[in-house]
């Protein structure tokens, strides 16, 4: 049995924690579902293996050999994946030091606080080493499977890489602790997660819009000029994309770099944990004055009372904003192409209205929780003298007022090139946002807001059935913009969707 | 009007989740009264509570306030009561101010009337130089007397208090004991439970204790005490007499 206190003690400590808060995430904290979990995430893995087959066998029909095409192909996939480790990396390390829940007791007790950060650090990187590898996986294995058990080495590759990831977002949290100090780092790291974990892909999109006219990633890495313009083979740059290939060399140096670097910044920071824990548990206290205004109380209904909160609520947390509002940085890439082939024809704009359409309903998914679930006055409003049918309507006034002003300039600019096209796309943002809100309103938890990262894993139902019917009426928008007859087919399987998800739903008490 | 004479009016009351929490309860507070209802952890005195704030449906029974049937007319009922959990429940993002006027739009309060009302309750309770600072830096406290504040600001005839003094400086319990007992004494209804027997026997005209669903004694103190047999007791011992005796004779 481990020593109190010593390093293998805090990791089984840990582990523990960790294993049973995925265990709890997963079925929702129901218990006797572990069964049904293993069954549902075996077929998810065949599912994903069998996607990943596809894809390979289009990319390594002639095999894979070590040319410059195939690592800037590597690299490129390599770089998308090492964006999402960083992204969920950052996340974790700033939740590791502005989470108070055990933190008085470890910063209190005798035991060694640097031991303790040391190991949620090593954590961080097999979490975040967790989570990409159950996207990257499925590639691997059926490379190994195609191409050799060389390939297993990607696994090494992605092991560096999340270490490399999470020494980088150490440091950033650190950089951004000693900078703007412990209230604004957390805002801004988290800002910084999430943009890192959209900007590549927006980024590479955008590239191809300019360049190609599709939004395929793909496109940009395969195009002749970059492949000229790369380096040659025996680049230090593609260090990790011949490692992830099988060679032995390249593994190890890269692993010396990525975990010399990590066990580096974690000796380098784990001294100063807890006086950072100690300043970020000191931010909730902080004084927040808001300017009083002159004219006193406002006359309101209480529709209008509801609709005022939920917009100054969500005005006033800019992490908020920034978690719900991240579907607007993928509406960047059309709106880029709306500008690029303005004029043109009308024919791009059939891509614009699925991106809309689907971007529409994310957005009302998270902005429905928020005002339907996440309310934090929940007796107050329920005791209120207001029917039942009055405050959801308020709530959807609400969501579905911020999705317009967030989707008029689109479908303005829209109405220059097509009215027909406009209106296709406004009916479709409508029925979307509609669909996701009525879901989100169907599957309602009282909540806290500050639980809004984990609004998915409380009901995957709802969450499937939110994306399920995003894409469905995209689909719809786009072939009914297209002027196919054939809109009718994913318009009717929407409604199916919502019917299943009007049925399932749980009953109120 | 039926039942006017009385703020609230309970009878055969049942709700049930995995186990039945009230069973077949009945109770009556007179209007203008301070009530205290006592019980065990687990006793049904929160569900109950809530049943007649309109947060839960009662599976059978009836409850009216002041005449009205909470079932049948349910934001009639609401527009004279108020609700205070124990644990308050404000918006962290909003000032005490802003958190007053969204109240007074929820219950429809004349604009000018209301912003008369919040600022005499800010003073009151102490929560005047902060009315514009958001509630996320606040204290337990300073939260709980914002949530007061919310209760009291539509000027209810009934207001139903959950454990509010959990977790209050002796400062604060202090000041929301005192407002309290002044509403009272302006004629409106206070119903509210406790674990802190002091306070119940020292601010409530009569007290309920309640347990395992239903009402087992109910009275004055000196009531109680009769009940108990226990003349002379402090409530403490009164109530943990009739509790024992409840669970022997179950």
């Amino acid at each position: 049995m481990a020593h109190p206190t010593s390093h293998t003690w805090f990791a089984r400590h840990e582990l523990g924690l960790f294993w049973r808060d995925w265990l709890s995430m997963m079925t929702a904290g129901k218990r006797g579902k572990e069964l049904l979990l293993a069954s549902v995430l075996a077929a998810m893995a065949l599912g994903a293996h069998w996607i990943a087959s596809a894809i390979i066998g289009v990319w390594a029909a002639d095999g894979v050999a070590m040319t410059k095409a195939n690592l800037v192909m590597l690299s490129g996939g390599g770089i998308l994946f090492f964006t999402l480790m960083l992204s969920q990396a950052m996340e974790s390390v700033t939740r590791a030091y502005y989470a108070r829940s055990d933190l008085d007791l470890i910063l209190s007790s005798p035991a060694s606080s640097r031991r303790l950060f040391a190991i949620r650090t090593g954590a961080i990187g097999v979490s975040t080493l967790m989570l990409s590898g159950l996207i990257a996986g499925p590639f691997i294995n059926m490379l190994a499977v195609r191409e050799g058990w060389h390939w297993l080495a990607a696994y090494g590759v992605m092991a560096c890489l999340a270490a490399f990831a999470t020494a980088l977002a150490v440091l950033g949290v650190i950089t951004l602790f000693r900078t703007v100090g412990p209230k604004r780092a957390r805002l801004i790291s988290q800002i910084i997660a999430a943009v890192v974990g959209a900007g590549f892909i927006i980024g590479i999109q955008a590239v191809a819009i300019i360049y190609y006219g599709s939004l395929s990633r793909l496109d940009v890495l395969q195009s002749p000029e970059l492949i000229a313009n790369a380096p040659d083979v025996s680049s230090w740059l593609w260090l990790p994309a011949r490692a992830a290939m099988g060679d032995g060399a390249a593994l190890v140096g890269l692993a010396i770099a990525c975990f010399g670097l990590l066990g580096f910044v974690i000796s380098l920071s784990s001294s100063s944990f807890g006086h950072h824990a100690v300043s970020a548990a000191g931010v909730s206290e902080t004084k927040h004055l808001e300017t009083r205004r002159g004219e006193g109380f406002r006359s309101m209904n209480p529709r209008k009372a509801l609709r005022h909160k939920e917009w100054v609520l969500l005005k006033r947390d800019p992490w908020l904003i920034s978690q719900t509002l991240m579907q607007i940085l993928y509406l960047l890439p059309p709106a880029m192409m709306l500008w690029v082939y303005y004029g043109e024809n009308s024919g791009f704009l059939v891509i614009i209205i699925t991106v809309l359409v689907m971007a529409s309903g994310q957005l009302a998914g998270g902005l429905a929780w928020l005002a339907i679930s996440g309310e934090d006055a929940h007796d107050l409003v329920t005791t209120a003298p207001v029917s039942e049918r009055a405050l959801v309507w308020a709530k959807v006034e609400a969501v579905m007022s911020i999705i317009a002003v967030v989707v008029s300039p689109f479908i303005l600019a829209m109405a220059f090139v097509s009215v027909r096209t406009a209106v296709v796309a406004a009916v479709g943002v409508f029925l979307s946002a509609a669909s996701a809100t009525a879901i989100q309103l169907w599957f309602r938890v009282q909540a806290k807001r500050t639980l809004f990262r984990r609004r998915q894993i409380s009901s995957r139902t709802a969450t499937l059935g939110e994306a399920f019917a995003s894409i469905m009426w995209a689909g719809t928008a786009g072939l009914a913009a297209g002027g196919s007859w054939l809109a009718v087919m994913p318009a009717f399987l929407a409604l199916c969707i919502m019917l299943a998800m009007k049925v399932v739903a749980p009953k109120e008490v | 009007m039926a039942g006017a004479g009385f703020a609230l009016e309970i009878s055969g009351l049942e709700k049930s989740f995995d186990r039945p929490a009230v069973s077949g309860l009945d109770l009556k507070v007179k209007a203008g009264e301070f009530y205290a209802l006592l019980g065990p952890n687990g006793a049904g005195k929160t569900t109950t509570l809530r049943m007649v704030s309109g947060l839960l449906m009662p599976d059978a029974g009836s409850i009216s306030v002041f005449g009205i049937d909470v079932k049948r007319q349910p934001i009639e009922a609401k527009k004279i009561t108020a609700w205070v959990s124990d644990e308050p429940m404000i918006y962290e993002k909003l000032t005490p101010y802003e958190y007053l006027e969204f109240v007074a739009g929820l219950w429809e309060i004349n604009a000018q009337e209301a912003e008369r009302r919040a600022t005499e309750l800010l003073e009151w309770l102490e929560l005047a130089p902060h009315a514009h600072e958001r509630c996320g830096g606040f204290s337990k406290g300073m939260r709980q007397k914002v949530a007061l504040a919310g209760a009291l600001v539509h000027d209810p005839k009934l207001i139903i208090l959950d454990e509010p003094l959990t977790g209050l400086d002796a400062g604060s319990a202090r000041l929301v004991k005192d407002v309290l007992l002044n509403r009272v004494r302006d004629g409106v209804t206070v119903i509210m439970t406790t674990h802190i027997l002091e306070v119940a026997e020292r601010m409530a005209e009569r007290i309920g204790v309640i347990a395992a669903g239903r009402l087992i004694a109910e009275g004055t103190l000196d009531e109680l005490r009769a009940q108990a047999g226990q003349d002379g007791s402090s409530l403490e011992d009164v109530f943990l007499n009739l509790v024992a005796e409840h669970s022997e004779a179950a």
